[in-house]
């Protein structure tokens, strides 16, 4: 057995320095060759790394958010054979690790954000210490923990090798951190603080969210539609084909009203260049499908929903969903939409004001389902209400075309039938 | 009966119990210390203090007698000759001299010390004599006792270190049993005083509790010294009759020592027995008091410290302990976390080892790196007429933080403080090699030896 040192590889630009995104592998996982350890990101480029090797993880160098130096280690991998690291070795006479070109794939263009670093208690790299490890701290700083009560274990240290410094202490009382118990804890003032560095995926949505609301002029048309057909068509479709077919959402007949309705307004199927000042107006309905991730908000694309029946968009629906949830949606899957449907469910509310997946024009969100009483020739009667709220790009989609392309999408779902008469 | 009541009960004056009772007085806790001897304990009159004053005595009639032998340096004087009365007088001043001290320390720390043997009631009453005290919290600190070997009661030739430290004459043969550093102290000692000296040790080599390389030098310079080393051997009896020393040897074969004296140095163990500890019933450690890390025994209120509870057995770890209890009954937050305690051997040459030996760090799971200087490259140890020895530094190789020192040499003894302060300040190999040691000096070895870990040795 060998150990197999990765470090962080030159990523090119003479970038010296590297942020560690995330981590796809633990201490203990066994990798096999080109699977992908680890997201790295520089101010350009998020770059995948993946291994060389067939192993076991038996460390791993940073923590996701540390900006590593290129040439750190990144990962040691235990190996059949000899590895690239003598047991006996000497420190840095590690050899250069044999990384696989790693493939790096442009981020959206935009202004270099500064990644904010975590909180001046952790400046600068810093040693990970093992949780039973005993902490590295002079007497003069052990006495003066003992004093305040603070366990040292806790307390992370900014000095060589992980040593707990007198600034350590007292970043840790500034911070209000404090493992002294407090009786009345529940009313107790906090003045503590926590720093989440703004890094990988989130600081991708950040950006493309600040994008769109920055660059398209954005106005919410909101409309009420009865839905009580179309869930009773629904309920009718599940109980008779659900065991075979599988269960149908609403989201599949949503997309059919869209797919229907845009043949009528080919300006809101659109994609809007504003840089080369061109509008592409596209005969495929690629559906983005908004998506919550564990790390946040992904739209896969069911691709060519003009295509596709309602069975077909579910099956497509839900499988995109599974894969962007579990992370093993492809770029293609979740790229090159051309309208996009956000919805909530349960949880829909009654308005949203969604922002726009540019260069889309439109995004149609969908609010929650309730039963009202609702006047229907002079009675009142109770019926299932859901509200639809979406936003266009003003800049290039009048008012009217919203609400009338709104307008065909509630009369579809009102009369269900027309969903599926040509 | 006489009652008297107090916050602190003492029982032991000795390096730990001592401190206990100053560090208690500095911080205004009525305090008691109980002590059936003379203050300073074993460490002041018969065990550290005396045998270094022993040593001093060896050494300095031992260079005289090489002056007087074609010396290298170009001294020569007539034949040396000693009064080892004298020299036990002059020894016993330096205990008076530093008993006194303790005695008028405790006072201005307005201490009361009680003379007598205490005998424990329950764990807030002590009997003196007639007198019984009653206490708050109570620190046992009543040290250690030689072991004795059934086969060679102290008495007559066969005496322990107490006896060996006062000397009425120097025996023209002696054979110490045991070569840990008791022994071995004391042997060179009474080598160097003109006696013929053997060693008598059941392992294989002597100072066992320490690494091979470490003991080498030791080993050669017993060699040098004309010591007589029986490793292997164990003891079966004496003959008090013929003066002689019955020994088994590996292949269990009997060999007979004829000696005039004795020395019985085979271990210490914490002194348990006679002042009624039983009443207690604290949870034992093997034959120490169990303690946890704020030297708290298994009742409330009621500590052990010092070599009561075991090993390390050394005073400065006692003495340590008192502070520290003294300042947790004051109501302090304290905890008893050095990161190495340093333990010396002052054979000659000496022998200091502070934190993790190679094999220790090992043991813990650490991926070390061991680098050693040796004295031969040091120019102050030739003025000093030594050469033999090395300082040895290991450290963790991902950060390198040192986790202990290991140094053989003369002299090397002083080099514990740069050893234990590097470790508990968390030094790196880099702080040291980036600290100028001064030339020239047995230090430099020290910053050599951490150069050489990190690949660069200057005179090496």
């Amino acid at each position: 057995m060998g150990t197999h040192v990765i470090k962080m590889p030159d990523i090119g630009e003479g970038i010296a320095e590297v942020e560690l995104s995330q981590w796809h592998v633990k201490v203990g996982d066994m990798v096999v060759e080109d699977q992908v350890l680890a997201d790295v990101m520089t101010d350009k480029a998020m770059v995948d790394i993946p291994s060389p090797v067939h192993g076991k993880v038996i460390a791993l160098g940073g923590q996701p958010g540390e900006v590593m130096a290129v040439g750190s280690i990144l990962i040691s991998i235990e190996v059949e054979g000899a590895g690239n690291v003598k047991e006996s070795a000497q420190p840095v006479t590690v050899k250069e690790a044999p990384v696989a070109a790693p493939k790096v794939e442009a981020v959206v263009e935009s202004k270099p954000v500064a990644v904010p670093r975590p909180a001046a208690v952790c400046q600068g790299p810093m040693v990970a210490r093992e949780a039973d490890e005993r902490p590295l701290a002079s007497p003069a700083v052990r006495k003066h923990a003992l004093d305040l009560g603070i366990q040292l274990r806790l307390v992370r240290g900014s000095g060589p090798a992980g040593r707990v410094l007198h600034e350590d202490l007292e970043a840790w009382l500034a911070q209000g951190q404090s493992n002294a118990s407090t009786a009345t804890a529940a009313y107790a003032q906090r003045n503590d603080e926590e720093q989440i560095p703004v890094i990988g995926m989130r600081r991708k949505i950040a950006q493309r969210m600040q994008d769109a609301t920055q660059r398209a002029a954005h106005f919410s048309y909101v409309e009420e539609i009865d839905v009580t057909a179309v869930e009773e068509l629904r309920a009718h479709l599940n109980e008779k084909h659900g065991a075979t077919r599988g269960k149908l959402t609403l989201l599949p007949f949503l997309v059919r009203a869209l797919v229907v309705a845009l043949r009528d307004f080919p300006q809101i199927n659109a994609r809007y260049d504003d840089e080369a000042q061109v509008i592409t107006r596209l005969g495929a309905v690629h559906v983005g499908v908004a998506t919550q991730a564990d790390i946040g908000l992904m739209v896969p694309v069911v691709r060519h929903a003009e295509t596709r029946s309602l069975w077909d968009s579910a099956a497509e629906i839900s499988r995109l969903a599974t894969a962007a949830r579990t992370g093993k949606a492809s770029r293609d899957e979740l790229s090159g939409s051309t309208i996009t449907l956000t919805s909530l469910g349960a949880l829909g509310g009654i308005v949203s004001t969604p922002v726009l997946n540019l260069p889309e024009v439109a995004i149609v969100g969908v609010n929650k389902i309730v039963e009202r009483p609702m006047v229907v020739k002079g009675q009142i009667v109770i019926r299932k209400m859901m509200n639809l709220s979406s936003s266009f790009d003003h800049r290039v989609v009048d008012g009217m075309d919203a609400a009338q392309f709104i307008q065909a999408v509630r009369s579809l779902l009102e009369q269900p039938a027309t969903l599926f008469v040509d | 009966m006489q009652i008297l009541n107090t916050t602190l009960l003492i029982i032991g004056g000795g390096p730990g119990g001592y401190v206990t009772a100053i560090r208690a007085g500095q911080l205004g806790i009525s305090t008691i210390l109980v002590e059936g001897e003379s203050l300073g304990g074993t460490c002041l009159n018969i065990g550290c203090i005396p045998s270094k004053a022993l040593i001093h005595v060896a050494e300095q009639f031992h260079q005289t007698q090489h002056h007087s032998q074609h010396s290298a340096l170009g001294i020569s004087v007539s034949a040396p000759t000693l009064d080892i009365g004298k020299s036990v007088e002059w020894k016993d001043g330096i205990v008076d001299r530093l008993t006194t001290g303790v005695s008028a320390l405790l006072k201005k720390h307005k201490v009361q010390v009680i003379q007598g043997w205490a005998k424990v009631i329950d764990g807030k009453t002590v009997e003196v004599g007639d007198t019984r005290i009653q206490c708050e919290h109570l620190v046992l600190a009543t040290g250690s006792k030689s072991v004795n070997l059934p086969m060679l009661p102290i008495g007559g030739p066969i005496i322990s270190s107490t006896e060996a430290l006062a000397p009425k004459s120097v025996p023209k043969r002696l054979v110490v049993v045991g070569g840990g550093y008791i022994g071995l102290e004391l042997g060179i000692a009474y080598r160097k005083l003109g006696a013929e000296v053997s060693v008598v040790e059941a392992q294989d080599r002597i100072l066992p509790a320490y690494d091979a390389e470490l003991t080498h030098p030791v080993h050669e310079a017993l060699k040098q010294l004309g010591v007589k080393l029986y490793l292997k051997h164990s003891v079966e009896g004496f003959d008090s009759q013929g003066n002689t020393l019955q020994v088994r040897d590996p292949n269990g074969d009997t060999l007979n020592l004829e000696t005039d004296q004795v020395l019985v140095a085979v271990g210490r163990k914490p002194n348990t027995q006679g002042w009624n500890l039983e009443a207690l019933n604290l949870e034992m450690n093997g034959s120490a008091i169990k303690i946890d890390n704020r030297c708290q025994t298994s009742m409330r209120n009621v500590y052990a410290i010092g070599d009561l509870s075991g090993e390390p057995m050394l005073a400065h770890r006692a003495m340590a302990q008192g502070e520290m209890v003294a300042e947790l009954i004051s109501g302090k937050h304290r905890e008893f976390n050095p990161t190495a305690i340093a333990a010396v051997c002052f054979t000659d040459p000496e022998l200091v080892v502070v934190g993790k030996t190679p094999d220790e760090a090992k043991a813990a799971g650490l991926d070390c790196i061991a680098s050693s200087f040796p004295f031969a490259a040091n120019g102050r140890a030739m003025t000093l007429e030594s050469k033999s020895g090395f300082v040895r530094v290991v450290a963790r190789r991902d950060n390198h933080v040192i986790v202990g020192w290991q140094a053989v040499g003369v002299g090397v003894s002083e080099l514990s403080t740069a050893f234990g302060q590097s470790l508990e300040m968390g030094a790196r190999l880099e702080d040291i090699a980036g600290t100028i040691h001064a030339h020239p000096t047995l230090g430099e070895a020290v910053q050599e030896a951490a150069l050489r870990a990190l690949g660069h040795a200057l005179h090496l």
